[in-house]
Parts: structure tokens; sequence; C-alpha cells
């Protein structure tokens, strides 16, 4: 009864995780302390006392009472720390189930656009680009590409590789891939912080909300309808994705920092913990950019050639960015004319 | 089939860290690891207790559950031991563990943990027993020569037992019973009747 109201309480604590990754990680909340609150009653203490007088001792020391030890080392004075049961729970419980579910949520919906509404075709092209993407944007964009999807794979394998890959190639095979994925996950962690850094300052000046992405909203995007929908740089989607990877990206970089310096001799309390919101804010970027990368490639013809060449045809940017093709257009003083010869006018 | 279990006798624990020191050399564990400690609750106040913990070989042993590699096993007498061949060192059982039994070597580069080393109830390994690969690895197989773990041979008040845990649990209820009370409560909680001790 007890442990259920508990386990039940951190189920809730970890659904709210999943939406709101924006709770920086307090140190001081320790899950010891948490979890002390479903305790026996005042009464049950009360008659266990007059029966067995050190009962409230144990009990104590069975929530991570500190006693002295001559062995040094992290938490070495504490006799038994119970957050492990907790997080254990809800690694193996919610963390991963949700987390899968969510994913293949993710997937069927993609597929189901697809199958359903296909490819986002272009009607014409003009011939004439605009510069949408400088060198310098596209070296930051598949940095952190590279670098997310290495440590997404790597950190699914070690979450997930023992229910699924494991039986299918034995326990040394994939023990063997597990321990290249786990220094690749850890080394290829600063590259994932700067490139993650470098972009969230260096486009945040694209991805201020506006009144017509309300508009936006409303007609999801006109993913469902093909319905015209006003969009600046950014489109509203668009924007919600850099804030969501602003935010989720920052707190698994936190709670990764913590997990990748054990020498620094972090209380097991906040590793369990930094271990939940890593779980919970990598699922939640993973299950994002599989949407960006589905609309970035077969969703939208045309749209990969942004972050390849830098440029996009003029219809494309008229079609899905008609605000800041007009403004583009105004800058330039005219409006080209369709059968314009020149291929290139930025 | 024994199920072997070890018992700290917390009225009989000196804190001598004898039972640290006899693991260490058995075993030849590392710097900077130990597998077992001494915690002392209360220590120099009325009621002290000390007990000497190390890995308890849980039936249902979180370790095992939360480990991404599935590299521990339990023997057929219940002792919990893992292949450190598989083992990535990632620390998952070090979080999940309520005992702070897994403990990590310090790999040079960026200081990351190496394989996980903890107590093996002097068992060994998944190598050969009494293998020079096992020795290495694992530290001494004791329990292969018949013998049981050293930390508790070597306790001076016999506060430490290890056994088969049917064994140990009559020995302690020989020792409860002769002390004429439940385990644990007779001495400082009745001679100074207070039963609400400040840890």
């Amino acid at each position: 009864m007890k442990s259920e109201r508990r386990r039940r309480s951190w189920l809730a604590l970890v659904l709210g995780g999943w939406i709101v990754v924006t709770a920086p990680i307090a140190l001081s909340v320790t899950l010891t302390e948490s979890s002390a609150g479903a305790e026996a009653s005042d009464q049950e203490k009360a008659r266990e006392a007059s029966q067995n007088p050190r009962a409230e001792y144990w009990r104590e020391v069975r929530h991570g009472a500190q006693g002295y030890s001559a062995v040094t080392g992290p938490e070495a004075n504490v006799l038994i720390q119970d957050g492990g049961e907790t997080w254990q729970e809800l690694r193996n419980g919610p963390a991963s189930t949700i987390g899968a579910w969510l994913m293949a949520g993710v997937v069927l919906a993609l597929g189901l656009l697809q199958i359903f509404k296909g490819t986002w075709k272009l009607d014409h092209r003009t011939g004439r680009t605009i510069k949408r993407w400088s060198a310098f944007d596209r070296f930051i964009h598949w940095g952190l590409t590279v670098s997310f999807l290495l440590l997404a794979l790597t950190g699914l394998g070690l979450l997930f590789g023992r229910y699924v890959l494991m039986p299918l190639v034995g326990k040394e095979a994939f023990g063997a891939v597990a321990a290249v994925s786990k220094p690749v996950h850890d080394y290829a962690s600063p590259f994932f912080i700067a490139f993650l850094l470098l972009t969230v300052v260096a486009w945040m000046k694209y991805n201020f909300f506006t009144s017509y992405d309300l508009e936006w909203f409303k007609k999801v995007g006109g993913y469902l309808t093909r319905e015209h929908v006003p969009a600046g740089f950014n489109n509203a989607g668009e924007k919600v994705w850099y804030w969501f990877l602003s935010v989720a990206g920052l707190v698994v970089v936190a709670s990764g920092l913590f997990l990748l310096t054990p020498n620094f001799e972090w209380s097991r309390s906040t590793m369990q913990l930094s271990s939940l919101f890593h779980i919970a804010s990598a699922i939640g970027l993973i299950c994002f950019s599989l949407v960006h990368m589905y609309l970035a490639t077969i969703g939208n013809e045309g749209t990969l050639e942004a972050m390849v060449g830098g440029e996009v045809d003029e219809r494309w940017a008229e079609l899905h960015h008609d605000v800041w093709y007009d403004e583009i257009m105004a800058s330039r003083g005219t409006k080209a004319e369709p059968d314009a010869g020149s291929a290139r006018v930025s | 089939m024994a199920r072997m279990k070890f018992l700290c006798d917390a009225e009989r624990c000196i804190e001598c860290n004898g039972c640290v020191t006899a693991c260490k050399n058995e075993n030849e564990v590392p710097w900077g690891i130990n597998r077992r400690r001494v915690v002392t609750l209360g220590d120099g106040e009325p009621g002290e207790r000390s007990i000497s913990v190390a890995c308890m070989h849980c039936s249902d042993a979180p370790c095992a559950a939360v480990c991404p590699v599935d590299c521990f096993y339990t023997t057929d007498d219940g002792i919990v031991l893992h292949d450190k061949d598989i083992c990535i060192g990632c620390g998952y059982c070090f979080y999940a563990c309520p005992f702070g039994a897994p403990q990590f070597p310090q790999q040079d580069a960026f200081a990351t943990r190496g394989k996980m080393d903890k107590c093996t109830f002097c068992a060994g390994g998944p190598e050969e027993d009494g293998s020079q690969a096992e020795l290495e690895k694992y530290g001494h197989n004791r329990v292969s020569e018949g013998k049981l773990p050293l930390c508790a041979e070597m306790c001076a008040t016999k506060a430490l037992l290890a056994g088969d845990g049917d064994e140990v649990a009559d020995i302690f209820r020989e020792r409860s019973m002769r002390r004429n009370t439940r385990p644990d409560t007779w001495g400082w909680d009745v001679a100074y009747k207070d039963g609400s001790h400040e840890i």
C-alpha cells in the first residue's frame, strides 16, 4: 500500500518530467528525502517503540542515516541508500516503457502522414534560389546532427539494447558493442554540447514567436489539409522545435555532466535523479528529432536542399515561408518575374 | 543446496575493521577500492552500533536488474557474481545498490569508471575455478576450496557470520536466546531507559 502510493507519486513525477523538462536539477532534492514522506503513522511508531525500542533506529538506517566509516569513499558512511529502488523501478518501468511507446507512436504517426498525405511536393520550381543558411549555419547544424545521432543511438542501446539487441546477437557480442557505445557516448558529448550552444545562440533570432504563428498552430502547419499557412524565416513548428531543443538540450547536457563525472563524487541520489532527467529529456529530443528529420527530408520536397547547399528554390520559400519570402523580395525592391533567366539572384 | 548469506551481529561488532583488511589482502583488491566497510552509527554516543557491510548477494539483485549488458549472474549457492569481460563501467549498479557495494577503479583517461568490482563472497568469477585469470580479476575463490569468505573467518568477535543461511540463522537465534531477549533490544536502551536515540 505504502510502496504503491509512493510508486504512484513517482509515476506522476516522471510523467511531469516528460513535459516539464524545464525543471532544473535541484541538487538539494534527494530521492531519499522525497520518499521519506510515506512512512508509518505516529501510532504505529509508538506501538513499535514500546515493543522494540530500536525500531526507529533501524528505520532511520533503512532510509540513509549517516554514520562513521574508516573507509573513505563517496557515501561510505551510509549503510543503506534506498533511492536506488525508486530509480530502478522508474528506469526499468515508466521511463523505458513510456519512452518506447512515445517513440513508436511518433514513428507510427509519421508513417501514417506519409501514407495518407505523402510528400509535400513543390508544384513547380522557379529555378532561382534564395540563400537560406550560411556555411557556418550548416556546419553547426551537421555537427549537431552527427553528435546527436551518435549519442541517441548509443544511448538507446544502453537503455533498450539488453531487451532488443542482446536476444538477437547474444550477450558477448552485445557486450562488445556496448563497450564501444559507452566511450562513444562519453566522448561525443563535448561535441554535442559545443554545437548545441552554438546553435542555440546563433539561431535564437529566428525563433521569437509572432502573431501569425497562431494560425500555423491552428492549421497544424497545413500538414493535414495542405492549405496555406503563414510563416516567417522559421515556421511556428520550427520555433517550437528550437525552444524544445534549447530547453531539453540543456537538461540533457546538465544531467549528463553529472553522470559523466563520477570522479567529483556526486551523491547517488544526484546521479539517480540525473539519470531519470537524462532519459526523459533524451527521449523527448529523439521523438522531436524524428519529426524534424521526417519533415526535412521525405516530408517536404526541397527542404533538405536548404541545409545541404544553403539555398532554396524561390517557389519553396513562397510556399512554406511566405512572410520571409516577401521580406526578401521587398528588400530586393522588386518581385522577380517567373521567367527571369538568372539562376542565382541572391 | 546452501543459500549463502552474510549476517553482521551489531551487538558484537567492535569496529576493528579486520574484515576490511582481510578482504583487501585475500583478494588483492586495488587501491581506492574496499569491497567491505564498517559503518558505525551514533559513533561515540551511548547505543552506538557498528555493522560490517558488503554486497549482500540479494535474491532479486537490483544491480542485475539495471545492468545494460546483463553481466550479473547468481550461482547455485545464491552468490551474486559478475563478468568483468562484459561489464562496461557505466555505474548503474552503483546507483541501484542500496548497500553501496559496487566499486569502480578510476581509469586514467578522463577519470571515467573502470570495470566494476565488488564482494564475490570469496567465490571468484566466471573464469575457471582457481585459475590465475580468476585470481587477477576477482580475487581468491575460497568457496571452490570449501572455505568461507575470509572476512567472516577472520572476525575476532564472530560478529560477522557467513555461510549457509539456515546455519547462520541458527547461530544468531541461539545468541539471541542466550541474551534472553529479542535481537538487539537489550543493552543501552534498557540501561538508559531511552528508546529514541539520535543516530
